[in-house]
């Protein structure tokens, strides 16, 4: 704590009444610290900074869970083999980006900040759609940058405890909410990743299943999308999944995901595009 | 013309004091009490929404005396200032030692200026360490002055009886449970001449700040279900 105000004092903003919003503080105090401060890019320069690619959710008996791949690429190259796309967003909810990683790195800490602070001033914490009109707000702040190819978009899973159950909210680059049911996915493998889900999605998974068939849709979002990474089987490295349930949010260990990607891949060896839905 | 009375410096300093003390000890106490696993602060406090009891950061809680909304007022300041450096710096950066500074200049400035009315508060910023050695308490008073307390600190109220009563009592180590036990009888020794007053289990507001506990946020309310147990078995 070496920064030091010049009135000797806490600033006014500090013992301004109201607020209870970080990012209205911060925009108040020092704008230049929020992530929608940045230095808008030649065109085409994109291309040149890392993205994160495919996030799948799905809910199951006990709550929602999330997972991420781990590739980050920068045009034709990867960037990073093991970047970590899904995070806590607080004690029940969690919140994964595709788009932008840098960007998309900082909107999360902000938003993680802005609901802890919020939770510690007003001493409860905001409801689930309260957290998911917050997260709206913050990508809505990126929009000049989304305008420059720099897009940040968003999926934020959480335990609502009023109702008692997971729900599934996605984003658009305008901050545009929308409320998804069962399951989802962003980035660019989605589109396999959700096709995939349509085939293996049940109501009432179990845990187990539930991240099974997220891996899978992982898998076949790899299989087709050369930005999304698949199960790196040399150097172990396999998806990031986080589970939200009642208990509270659980990272869910790699030696886990490791054993289910072991089993996904040993079916696959026998039939590469996964196991068969039937055809009615 | 009228000439303005004269105020000699100290005179205007010393009424200021007054009028803040005054303030403060029409209120009741809070205690903070190191013990085993960190650091147990406990107020008497009859209202179950208005706390004087909070979570700062990490492993920095406060806790105040006096009016209320001033109090609260530094609270928030707190919290912004602390969410501020871990937003921009990392969450190890923000440090207790740093916050009661910050306090200490505004209740300074604020104690000093013409303009303002002193502040009828005192607070107690509490950081605790990976182990008891590096467990800090520091004690903020109306004018900005700050004192650095170990093993156990009152503030408010009649906070000579209840320090009396923690000199005596007060040991090393001691579990959660002992610890609590022993804040709230501190609370219940201001009652007048020898007889300790009853302080209601319904009555007490207490946190602890647990260096063992998982999370990366070590503060927790305690429910008044805990309270009522531990006070009820009579430890």
């Amino acid at each position: 704590m070496t920064q030091s105000f010049p009135e000797g004092r806490l600033p006014a903003p500090f013992l301004a009444a109201g607020s209870s919003s970080f990012s209205e503080f911060v925009a108040r105090l020092s704008p230049d610290l929020l992530p929608s401060s940045c230095t808008p890019l030649a065109p085409g320069a994109a291309d040149s900074v890392p993205h994160g690619t495919t996030i799948v959710a799905a809910t199951f008996a006990d709550g929602v869970m999330m997972a991420g791949d781990r590739r980050a690429t920068m045009g034709n190259i990867i960037a990073q083999r093991d970047i970590e796309k899904v995070h806590p967003a607080d004690e029940y909810s969690c919140v994964g980006i595709a788009g932008t990683a840098g960007l998309a790195v900082e909107i999360v800490r902000l938003f993680q900040a802005e609901l802890e602070h919020y939770e510690k001033i007003e001493g409860t914490t905001l409801s689930l759609d309260g957290k998911a009109n917050r997260l709206a707000t913050l990508i809505r702040g990126n929009l000049a940058m989304a305008m420059q190819g720099l897009a940040v978009v968003p999926l934020f899973a959480g335990y609502d405890l009023e109702t008692g159950a997971g729900r599934i909210f996605s984003y658009d680059v305008t901050g545009g909410r929308y409320e998804e049911h069962s399951f989802h996915a962003v980035g660019s493998g989605s589109l396999f990743a959700r096709g995939s889900l349509k085939k293996l999605y049940r109501d009432a998974l179990t845990e187990t299943e539930c991240i099974t068939a997220t891996i899978q849709a992982l898998y076949d979002a790899a299989d087709d999308d050369s930005a999304t990474g698949g199960p790196d089987l040399t150097r172990r490295i396999f998806p990031v999944v986080i589970v939200v349930t009642d208990d509270g949010f659980r990272r869910v260990p790699d030696e886990d995901i490791a054993a289910i990607a072991d089993s996904v891949i040993d079916a696959r060896m026998g039939r590469p595009d996964g196991p068969a839905a039937p055809l009615t | 013309m009228t000439i303005p009375f004269y105020v000699s410096p100290e005179q205007q300093m010393k009424d200021r004091a007054d009028y803040a003390r005054k303030g403060i000890a029409r209120g009741r106490s809070v205690v903070s009490i190191q013990y085993a696993d960190g650091i147990l602060l406990v107020a008497e406090n009859s209202s179950r929404a208005l706390h004087k009891i909070s979570e700062i950061y990490d492993r920095i809680a406060f806790a105040a005396v006096g009016r209320y909304n001033e109090f609260e007022n530094l609270r928030i300041a707190g919290v912004r200032l602390a969410d501020l450096r871990g937003y921009s710096y990392d969450r190890r950066d923000v440090t207790g030692r740093g916050l009661a500074n910050a306090y200490a200049q505004t209740l300074g400035a604020i104690f000093s200026s013409g303009g303002e009315k002193p502040y009828e508060v005192e607070i107690f910023v509490a950081e605790v360490g990976d182990a008891p050695a590096d467990d800090t308490l520091y004690r903020l008073t109306y004018d900005g002055s700050v004192a650095d307390e170990h093993r156990f600190a009152v503030m408010g109220g009649s906070a000579d009886k209840a320090t009396a009563h923690l000199e005596e009592h007060y040991a090393e180590a001691m579990s959660q449970d002992e610890a609590l036990a022993l804040a709230v009888a501190a609370l219940a020794a201001e009652g007048e001449g020898a007889t300790a007053r009853e302080v209601p289990s319904d009555q007490i507001e207490a946190a602890i700040l647990d260096r063992t506990r998982a999370q990366q946020r070590k503060f927790k309310r305690l429910s008044e279900s805990a309270v009522t147990r531990v006070l009820s078995s009579g430890g």
